[in-house]
């Protein structure tokens, strides 16, 4: 007889397969689930390999950081020429705006910065007087401040103007003049009164059907025309009034979505309640309207924001066309400082489009979660 | 939301309950709604007709004042201005009206050129970043954030300016395979030219159509008899290429190809290209390609997973899940935005005149409009052509949709 042996305890886990931990499972099953995707990942690890270190060479190991001209980049096998975008640097964010008068600009960027960055930020802050304040006074100061010519400030002429301060300018008006405009329009479009309606619709299917360069063009060349003699506007004003009529018109689109989503109860709610259209509008509807359309709302700006650089077709140098025109300076002129230059634009609008987009996200999260409580 | 601090509750009460609900305010005539309405718009459509009326007005006179020629008489008379690129026939001596077609026609080339490329990129894309590949996934997303954020114009240059302007000389030309050969003055191809009648092809490859057509009827017939459909009928539609094919071969029709080559200073023979074409279409589909990857993207993502669940547990294989369970509900959510892309990239192709590739724009808003000061005339015939272009595809997509609209229970 022999004796048996049955285990009371467990035996010790062994750890588990090598395969099926750490990256190596991670790899399996995100890299080589299957022939196909196996195949896949490794046409994209060589068009990485291709790719990458030539353009990391470029960008950093080749580049010139600092130079006095365009000579060392003008050397061949020499990379981006990062010392042209740095001698450039001042021109590329105030145009040829007035060294002494800078801080004007700053001063004014500042003061919009501080209206609007506590409207972006989820905050107690009474919202209106900040809306307001961003409506009315900033834009008048902005105004006094940038062009001169009261107060004692030196007048600078529009032409002077330029850069990455063109861009925000032409992008921010469009921006504030859009907003109410678009309100308005897309209220009109829902009108009940034919003749509103009509014209509405009329002017909102009219500047979306049209491409915003001819927009620019009709803006600088008919203009001028449409105005009594002696009386004319300014260059950039005149781009501004395009771009403020073009966007308004797909601002007025979105908000018509916002307004199509507010259920038909709110409305009747309001009427029940005994308050006037504007009342109604202006405490019921806008409100849950505006705050669904959000993402639509800032995937406008970013756009707006894009378009700005069409404006140097009607010859505004705004921060892709100063890059243009600074690509050409027989100073810097070698193989490197065009392709340079718009690398640093692209990434600049990248920066300022990217950050609105995530905010917008952002804002979708925060609306999904509010919506869910 | 409405009243969330106690003044503002109060205000509210004050403004809108009358203090004596037996008054008789709603009789007053300022408070009949249709006489306000009436009011309203009368007033608009004064104001609307008066600012026409000035705007007309002033510029009569300044057109006057400006010695302006007005009409579009100028249309006839010869342009006097060369086009890089004509589809048409067209020489200087040909008038404004043809310089305008020739324009319109190299805007509707790059579009449709466009929206083939943008299409095709943007649903690979779109499907690559919602692939179970982690890498292509990544790859995707890094270049639809990238494209879609930095402004067209600046693609456009940097296509332009910084790649295409770059490349060697004639000379020194990159060539591919000694047939195709790229340089600064743009890019190079072999052509194909038909030694007899391309109508012959045409006739054949729609014969090849109308058969495949029949075939696929007689099939669907069969099946809903049957229970079986006609073995090879999922064929059909290549008979469109086939048939072509065997008239070109049995016909003894010959193929003739010209392969470029360098002449002096530049290539002669073959197919060109040229930088100005080549960028903006380069820019046009990689730009367009990002935003139509997205909206592929969100449209596979609105089929619900019960719906791919639901097939699987009816036994349907997985190619056929995609092929008629997915794809169609996807390309209900997909079609609407991406006619807007295309309608998006036409509007776009006008960027053309920032780097004078001859568009509707470039050639009629600047050669034209510089040369003959007509600005009204000019601007509203090219806002005109892009106006009616948008309103026809809006159009087509209004039926498109009524069409396709889910009936609900």
């Amino acid at each position: 007889m022999s004796d048996h042996f049955v285990r009371t305890t467990h035996a010790p886990a062994k750890p588990a397969p090598r395969i099926q931990i750490g990256w190596v499972r991670w790899a399996r099953e995100n890299l080589f689930s299957s022939l196909l995707n196996s195949l896949l990942t490794v046409i994209a690890v060589v068009l990485l390999v291709v790719m990458l270190p030539p353009f990391l060479d470029w960008a950093f190991f080749s580049a010139v950081f600092s130079a006095v001209d365009g000579s060392a980049c003008r050397v061949d096998g020499a990379g981006a020429c990062w010392a042209f975008v740095e001698a450039k640097f001042g021109q590329f964010l105030f145009g040829r705006y007035p060294d002494a008068e800078k801080w004007r600009v700053v001063l004014t960027l500042i003061l919009g910065i501080a209206g609007l960055a506590p409207l972006l930020i989820p905050n107690r802050l009474p919202r209106q007087w900040l809306v307001a304040y961003l409506l009315v006074p900033f834009p008048i100061l902005a105004f006094v401040l940038l062009s001169g010519g009261f107060f004692g400030l030196e007048k600078v002429e529009t032409s002077d103007w330029g850069g990455l301060m063109v861009t925000l300018v032409v992008a921010l008006t469009g921006i504030a003049a859009s907003l109410p405009l678009g309100v308005l329009l897309a209220l009109g479009r829902r009108s009940e009164m034919p003749v509103i309606r009509m014209f509405c619709v009329i002017f909102i299917e009219f500047w979306r059907g049209v491409p915003l360069i001819t927009v620019l063009f009709m803006s600088s060349v008919m203009l001028p025309l449409f105005l009594p003699e002696g009386m004319s506007f300014d260059k950039l004003l005149r781009a501004l009034i395009g771009v403020a009529l073009f966007s308004s018109a797909y601002m007025a689109e979105v908000v018509r979505g916002g307004l199509a989503a507010v259920p038909a109860g709110q409305y009747e709610a309001g009427k029940a309640l005994g308050l006037t259209y504007w009342q109604s509008m202006n405490r019921i509807v806008l409100p849950q309207a505006l705050t669904t359309v959000i993402p639509g709302i800032v995937n406008n700006f970013i756009g707006l924001f894009k378009d700005t650089t069409l404006v140097l077709v009607i010859g505004l140098f705004d921060l892709l066309g100063i890059v243009q025109s600074n690509s050409t300076d027989p100073t810097w002129l070698s193989p490197q400082t065009a392709t340079t230059g718009y690398v640093f634009a692209a990434f600049v609008f990248w920066i300022f489009c990217f950050g609105m987009s995530r905010y917008s996200v952002f804002m979708e999260r925060r609306l999904e979660a509010g919506a869910q409580r | 939301m409405v009243c969330n601090t106690h003044r503002r509750c109060a205000d509210l009460k004050l403004v809108s309950s009358p203090k004596d609900p037996q008054s008789t305010v709603a009789t007053q005539p300022w408070n009949n709604p249709k006489l306000r309405s009436f009011a309203a718009q009368t007033l608009v459509l004064a104001l609307v007709g008066a600012f026409v009326w000035i705007v007309v007005d002033n510029t009569i006179t300044n057109l006057q004042r400006l010695n302006i020629a007005s009409g579009f008489g100028f249309l006839e008379n010869p342009a006097g201005f060369g086009i890089a690129l004509t589809l048409v026939e067209y020489s200087e001596q040909s008038s404004y009206g043809r310089a305008l077609l020739v324009g319109f026609l190299n805007t509707l080339l790059v579009a449709v050129i466009g929206i083939v490329l943008a299409t095709i990129i943007g649903f690979t894309l779109g499907v690559a970043r919602l692939s179970s590949n982690w890498l292509i996934a990544k790859i995707a997303t890094v270049y639809i954030e990238i494209v879609r954020n930095v402004p067209l114009l600046l693609q456009i240059f940097f296509w332009y300016f910084a790649v295409l302007r770059a490349l060697p000389l004639p000379r020194d030309s990159v060539s591919l395979f000694d047939v195709m050969f790229l340089n600064n003055r743009g890019v190079f191809v072999p052509s194909l030219l038909l030694e007899g009648s391309g109508l012959v092809l045409l006739i054949s490859a729609a014969l090849g159509g109308v058969a495949a057509w029949l075939i696929v009827r007689l099939s669907k017939k069969r099946r809903a008899e049957t229970g079986e459909s006609l073995k090879g009928a999922q064929l059909a539609p290549l008979l469109v290429f086939v048939v072509p094919v065997l008239v070109f071969l049995v016909s003894g029709m010959g193929l003739k190809a010209e392969v470029p080559s360098l002449r002096g200073f530049g290539f002669r023979g073959g197919w060109s290209l040229i930088p100005e074409f080549v960028s903006l279409l380069l820019a046009l589909s990689i730009y367009t390609a990002a935003f139509i990857a997205e909206n592929v993207r969100s449209g596979i993502l609105a089929v619900s997973k019960g719906q791919t669940e639901a097939a699987r547990a009816l036994g349907l294989k997985p190619s056929p899940i995609l092929r008629l369970v997915i794809i169609p509900q996807a390309l209900r959510v997909i079609i609407p935005p991406l006619t807007s892309q295309y309608l998006n990239l036409t509007k776009n192709s006008s960027l053309a005149v920032a780097i004078a590739y001859p568009d509707l724009v470039s050639v009629f808003s600047g050669t034209v409009l510089n040369q003959t000061g007509q600005a009204v005339e000019v601007i509203a015939i090219t806002m005109t052509i892009y106006l009616s272009l948008s309103l026809f595809t809006s159009f087509v997509m209004n039926w498109y949709n009524r069409h396709m609209a889910l009936v609900e229970r």
